[in-house]
């Protein structure tokens, strides 16, 4: 029994180790990456606009990056940022498919 | 003629009749005027219980503060009336329409505002109270009246009507919608717990009294609540785009009878 003491001890600890390394996170966002990260998103959702066509879940997102940077958590920030930025892309990627596609629709 | 040749050529009057044909094949047992009825002429039980609320139809105290505020004369002594055609009795039919002079479509509402703003009163919310009432009363004195929506030999009506069309079937917003998933794909479906309302005719009841807004609703009520609820940011009431629509969308509905004011669960 105190033969395999040691050796349970050193796999809990490596497998402590290897959880810690597989789960830790990135070094934390900061001010700057946030304002990076909005500026991405905040013209994507400019560009729907042009084209007519903003997505209201874009703007939630926008507004939720907003409040957390204003609260100092960056991480949160830069990632409702992040979202709001595939989203107003995705609307984009609308706006212009459907410029054309439309027309599979229409009664005839 | 392949169909992407057919749908870029401007045919409002081949598209209308497709329109019309394509409701009747798909409601075969309702009446073409009864689509103005919306989801009440879709569903027998909502039918019999519509009939039983228009003894006391919840748009009327709407339809009595239209009556008045149109009867009353402005600050500097003219009316409404002054601003219309037949005193703007009977005309609701002929909304919207295309000024050849401006070059744009001008529909009811709009055509309310600019009166009261060349009167020297300032302008009603397009999605408020008021605006309602006004359409309200003025659908009123039109009802049983076909839409008669006129499309003039001027390239820019065209314009406005092929771009009224195009913002009809073009996707939207988060869910991916257009106007005509639910209007023409899925008429008579629940979404919900609401009955969707066939395109044909969709127009010709309103303003309407929602249940689910406890009020009246203008047409650009309607139109920018349709945008959010598929998660896309309306555009401003009277954008162009939906002046267009209801261009497009009224002339596709022509020979219908005006039904408004109307209530929707």
């Amino acid at each position: 029994m105190n033969m395999t003491q040691p050796t349970v001890r050193i796999s809990i600890l490596s497998l402590a180790l290897a959880l810690m390394s597989a789960t830790s996170a990135p070094a934390a966002s900061s001010k700057t990456d946030f304002n990076i990260a909005y500026a991405a998103a905040e013209a994507a959702h400019k560009e729907a606009g042009r084209l007519r066509n903003q997505w209201t879940v874009t703007a939630e997102a926008l507004a939720n990056a907003k409040r957390a940077a204003d609260k100092g958590d960056f991480d949160g920030a830069v990632a409702s940022a992040k979202e709001a930025e595939a989203l107003a892309k995705a609307s984009i990627f609308q706006a212009t498919s459907e410029k054309e596609a439309w027309k599979n629709l229409e009664i005839r | 003629m392949t169909p992407t040749v057919a749908a870029d050529a401007l045919d409002p009057v081949a598209d209308a009749k497709a329109f019309r044909n394509y409701f009747v094949a798909k409601f075969p047992h309702v009446k073409p005027e009864d689509f103005v009825n919306g989801p009440y002429s879709m569903n027998e039980d909502m039918r019999r219980q519509w009939e039983e609320k228009e003894q006391f139809p919840p748009y009327e105290f709407s339809l009595d503060m239209g009556k008045e505020m149109f009867a009353k004369a402005f600050n500097n002594g003219k009316s409404y009336a002054d601003c219309f055609p037949n005193q703007g009795i009977g005309i609701r039919q002929n909304y919207p329409y295309f000024d050849a002079k401006e070059g744009k479509v001008i529909t009811l509402e709009l055509a309310l505002n600019r009166c009261r703003e060349a009167n020297g009163e300032p302008p009603f919310s397009y999605v408020g109270d008021e605006m309602a009432a006004l359409t309200a009363y003025m659908a009123y004195t039109s009802r049983g009246k076909p839409f008669d929506i006129k499309i003039p030999d001027d390239p820019r009506a065209l314009e406005a009507y092929q771009n009224g069309k195009r913002y009809f079937y073009t996707r939207r917003g988060q869910l991916n919608f257009s106007c005509a998933t639910c209007h023409v794909q899925n008429p008579g479906e629940r979404m919900r717990a609401e009955i969707l309302a066939p395109a044909f005719g969709i127009l010709n009841a309103m303003p309407i009294y929602r249940s689910e807004w406890g009020g009246m609703g203008t047409i650009s009520r309607r139109l920018t609540t349709c945008n959010s609820q598929i998660r896309g940011v309306p555009l401003e009431p009277q954008a162009e785009e939906y002046r267009d629509l209801e261009y497009y969308l009224s002339y596709v509905s022509n020979g219908l009878p005006i039904s408004g004011p109307g209530s929707r669960p």
